[in-house]
Order: C-alpha cells, then sequence, then structure tokens
C-alpha cells in the first residue's frame, strides 16, 4: 500500500470531523504544529484533542474552533503559562464551549497504554486523594483481586487519529524516532490510525540498520510525510533547536479574541502550507534554528 | 563575603538542599531544574534526575534550557525512555523527593493547578501536568510557590496535587520553599523552617490566608554561598529563571 502523502491531503483523508486526535505527545519536542495548522486550514470541526500537555498547539486548535473536548494532563503554553484560547472556551464559552477530561500525565499515559495492550482498563495509585480522579467519567475505584489497598482503574483511550512527528522514516512507515518520546509509542499503539511527519523519508536499508530505534512499525502507519521543519518552533533532537520567541509571541497575541485571529490569519489561514511558513519565518531565521553540528551515536554492531 | 542575590536565587539554594546524595529526584521546570543542577555540582553529586518526558540524567545539561524537551537536555543523558516507563518508577516507590509548583496551596500541602473562583469568576488554569503524580507517588515532595495570601488559602477550590490526608500510601509535602521563606509541611500542618533575610514574621502572617505558626527563634535562610550563585550564574547566565521579575511555580 502507498502511504506517502502530502500533508493536505493526508489530513483530508484521514482526520475527519468529530475525530479524537492524539498530538504533541513527545511533550514540548516535535510538536506537530505544520499538522495542526493544516487542521485549521481545513475547518475541522467537533474533534476531541488528546494529549499529556499539549503546548500551545491545543491553545490554537480551540481558539480556531475546530475542537469540541480536550482529554489532557495540561493546556496552556510553557512558555508563558496560561492558554488564553484554553481559558476563553472553558470560561466563556468562546468561539464555542469545549469539555474538558482533566488528567494527570500519568493516567493519560496509562489510559493510552491501556488501548495500546487491548485492555479495558489498566491500574493505578496515582491521584488518590485528589479531585482529578473524583466523579471522573474513566477513572473508577476498583478492589486489588489479591488483597491489596484499592486502586485506580483508568479506562482505556482509544484515539481514532496519532499524529506523530519524528526525524526519519522509510516509505513503508517505518519510524525512527530518538530523543523525547514521552507517549509517542502509546498512542501510535492505541490509535486506529497513525499519520507519520518525518523530516526525511530515508531508504528502508537505514531503518534496518538500527531496527531497536524504531518505535512505530510500518504497519501501524496510515500515512507518511515528508515535512522537514513541520514541528517547529518546536525542537526535534538532531534538526531543529527550539524557537523560544514565536512561543512568548503567541501568548501575548493571544490575550484578545482580535489578537489570536489575527495572529490565526498571519500564520495559518493566510498561508497554503508548510513551505509558506517557513518562508515567512525567513531564512535567518531558520539557520538559527537548523542543527550543523553532529553528535552521532556509537555504532552498534549488528552483525549476526 | 557573598555579592547581592536575587530571591529566586535564594530559592534556587533553597530546593537545592533539599536534595540529598545519592537520590533520586523527579525534577521539575524552572527553580527545582537549577536546583538539581546545583545540588549535584555542590553536596549530592550522586543524585539521580528523573524527567516526566522519559529522560534519566545522572548531569546537569551543559546549555541554557527553556524546557525540559529541549535538545540539550537529551545530550549526554544517562536514558530516554518513555513518560509511562518513568511514572512507573515513580510509582513503583523509586523516586525519593519530587518538586511541585501551584497556583494555590492550603495547610495540608494540597495544591490547585486545575481552576479557582478566588477572584469571583471562573478562572481556569492549565491542569496537572506531571504535579499529581509526583504529588501522589513520591517519597516526598518539595512544593514552590509565590507567597501571596490569593494563592495561599484555607481550602483550595480544586485539589490538582493531593498533600496530607489520612489513608496516603506513602510521602507527601515535607517543605515548601516561597517567596518569603521555607515551610514544614511533614506534619500536616504549616511551620516557618527559616524566613528569607530581611522578611517579618508579619509580613508572612499578612501574605498567609490561614493559621501559620512562625516560633520566635525562626531563623533566616541560610544565604547563597559564593560558590552557588557562581553555579546559578553559570546555569542561568542571563537570570532567565533567576532574576527577580521570574514568576515561580
Amino acid at each position: 500500500m502507498k502511504l506517502k502523502r502530502s500533508l493536505r491531503e493526508a489530513i483530508a483523508e484521514q482526520v475527519h470531523d468529530g475525530d479524537a486526535i492524539a498530538l504533541g505527545l513527545a511533550l514540548e519536542s516535535g510538536i506537530p504544529f505544520a499538522a495542526v495548522h493544516e487542521i485549521i486550514r481545513q475547518q475541522r470541526r467537533d474533534l476531541t484533542l488528546i494529549g499529556p500537555i499539549s503546548d500551545m498547539a491545543f491553545d490554537q486548535m480551540i481558539a480556531a474552533g475546530t475542537v469540541a473536548k480536550v482529554i489532557a494532563a495540561w493546556v496552556g503554553n510553557v512558555a508563558g503559562g496560561s492558554g488564553y484560547g484554553f481559558r476563553r472556551a472553558y470560561e466563556q464559552g468562546q468561539p464555542r464551549r469545549i469539555v474538558m477530561e482533566d488528567h494527570s500525565n500519568f493516567t493519560v499515559g496509562l489510559a493510552l497504554k491501556a488501548a495500546a495492550m487491548g485492555l479495558p482498563y489498566l491500574p493505578t495509585f496515582t491521584g488518590i486523594g485528589g479531585d482529578i480522579v473524583r466523579g471522573h467519567p474513566r477513572i473508577r475505584p476498583i478492589g486489588d483481586p489479591f488483597g491489596g489497598p484499592d486502586l485506580l482503574a483508568v479506562g482505556a483511550l482509544r484515539p481514532d487519529v496519532a499524529i506523530i512527528h519524528v526525524q526519519r522514516a522509510d516509505a513503508q512507515g517505518n519510524a525512527h524516532l530518538w530523543g523525547n518520546l514521552g507517549l509517542t509509542v502509546e498512542a501510535a499503539y492505541a490509535a486506529r490510525q497513525t499519520i507519520v511527519i518525518c523530516e526525511e523519508v530515508v531508504p528502508e536499508a537505514v531503518i534496518r540498520s538500527d531496527p531497536n530505534r524504531t518505535v512505530i512499525p510500518g504497519f501501524l502507519v496510515s500515512a507518511v510525510v515528508e515535512e522537514p521543519g513541520g514541528a517547529l518552533p518546536s525542537s526535534v533532537q538532531g534538526y531543529w533547536r527550539r524557537d523560544f520567541e514565536p512561543f512568548l509571541a503567541y501568548h501575548r497575541m493571544s490575550r484578545t479574541p482580535e489578537g489570536v485571529q489575527s495572529w490565526l490569519r498571519e500564520w495559518v489561514l493566510d498561508l497554503p502550507d508548510r513551505a509558506a511558513y517557513l518562508q515567512h519565518m525567513g531564512e535567518a531565521n531558520l539557520a538559527r534554528l537548523r542543527v550543523s553540528e553532529r553528535r552521532p551515536a556509537a555504532e552498534a554492531n549488528f552483525a549476526p | 563575603m557573598t555579592s547581592r542575590y536575587t530571591r529566586r536565587e535564594l530559592m534556587v539554594v533553597a530546593a537545592a538542599r533539599e536534595i540529598r546524595d545519592h537520590e533520586v529526584v523527579f525534577v521539575g521546570m524552572r527553580l527545582p531544574l537549577l536546583g538539581f543542577g546545583l545540588a549535584k555540582a555542590t553536596h549530592a553529586p550522586h543524585a539521580i534526575g528523573l524527567f516526566e518526558n522519559g529522560v534519566i540524567r545522572d548531569r546537569p545539561a551543559e546549555a541554557f534550557i527553556y524546557t525540559m524537551g529541549d535538545p540539550p537536555n537529551i545530550v549526554g543523558a544517562v536514558a530516554c525512555l518513555g513518560l509511562v516507563d518513568v511514572m512507573s518508577l515513580l510509582q513503583q516507590g523509586r523516586v525519593d523527593v519530587g518538586f511541585i509548583g501551584g497556583a494555590e496551596v492550603d495547610p495540608l500541602g494540597n495544591l490547585n493547578t486545575t481552576r479557582t473562583s478566588s477572584s469571583g469568576a471562573l478562572t481556569r488554569l492549565p491542569g496537572s501536568g506531571g504535579a499529581g503524580d509526583i504529588a501522589s507517588l513520591a517519597g516526598r515532595t518539595v512544593l514552590i510557590m509565590e507567597h501571596e495570601p490569593r494563592r495561599f488559602r484555607e481550602r483550595v477550590d480544586y485539589v490538582t496535587s493531593p498533600g496530607h490526608f489520612p489513608g496516603r500510601r506513602r510521602g507527601g509535602p515535607a517543605t515548601l520553599i516561597t517567596t518569603l521563606g521555607v515551610f514544614d509541611l511533614s506534619t500536616g500542618r504549616v511551620r516557618a523552617a527559616s524566613l528569607h533575610p530581611g522578611v517579618t514574621p508579619q509580613q508572612v502572617r499578612e501574605a498567609t490566608g490561614f493559621a501559620i505558626t512562625i516560633e520566635d527563634r525562626t531563623p533566616a535562610t541560610a544565604i547563597p554561598t559564593a560558590d552557588e550563585l557562581a553555579y546559578i550564574r553559570h546555569a542561568d547566565p542571563d537570570g532567565f529563571w533567576t532574576g527577580d521579575s521570574m514568576k515561580t511555580g
């Protein structure tokens, strides 16, 4: 099956109104902003967003009116604190009301892991004594069948689509990722479909030279998109440094509904694609952020 | 003689002193990140740091980082696992101490980072992140807070990160480091362990929305040594985290 797609094609074919989408799974790095912006441009509606901490990606999607529900441990802007788009939606229903399913990072992870393991739930001790788990739709008290203390069961969470940004993949979707993993593997295993966005598509021999670095086997992948710089302004180990200023700029602009709309026009709606976004950033910025030095891992000898 | 220091540098030093040698530390961002590096450079060279994104380090990053996900935090790490892996170590009881912050705290050390109506209108805060897990599962927790009356409340509106409660399996809040002092929370009530130089008991009482024990002979927080300041200024050369305008937590 041919998996390679442009980002526009992948989102058009595989992300539908009302879908539950997992993204931002490596926490602050490898956030698939290019896909986030393409989803906003294609005007998807009523999405459920799933992730641990989402940085400003969830905030942008909420501010753009694409989101009905968020299942996450933290929604805001890591550099700035508050996510104003999220706050306006939650506090005032602007531009639309959203439902929040609060989690801790571990319970989001366990919910995805349970789905990845094909289980209805996984037990945990985390959160006992706090308000997150009280009356929670996906977290319920259970007894220990072996006679130990009571536990909480975290129900499985199966995204319709996981969107993952990795360094490299082959045309069959076998994906190499190194550096921060976060919940990338759990989400890719749990999701019905996984869109892999990569800095570069490489020959399959590259992937097979180091199978331990394959975090997602290609048979779980529904699309492969080559989109260099597709995670900017977040970092990609060995490819891109984090660009700090755009997080602060968005934080400032998103304080008002007019400001966030103006930000969305400039950086999303008035641009056709990621190539145009990179051009809008300017070559001087790209040169500053691009990693040119080499710090390769030592060779691992796989000879039989 | 030491040079002048900022209040946040003092808080970093206080955070570092909460880490004992050979301990496994769940490191938060901002001040605790610097505190971990400082402890490693001074009295706790064998401490191990776990980050919730899955990174395990036994030495601080070589370059300045804004977030735990920044590329310099990967370089020289001992392992890059997944979030569930490091949280599993935490749940298993392998983590001695974890650092967390919050928007509001109460006398039991309950932290709220989810939502509050303290100003009259509903305010939505970002949420738990990993804080609720660290509060639940670490061997002990150190809380870091801005010391303001609206943040120090008799009861928090929402318990994001549980403090002391009957039936707790392990751990709980041990120490609270604020912009005004260091407080012992280990007994389930708040007692001043030290006040920062120049801070009066009256000032602390006015900034605390609940009863707080400040004994007559409460010492001043030990000021940073020249070596400690040198480390902090090397790790945060522009005062990004430790300049006096930066928020904690």
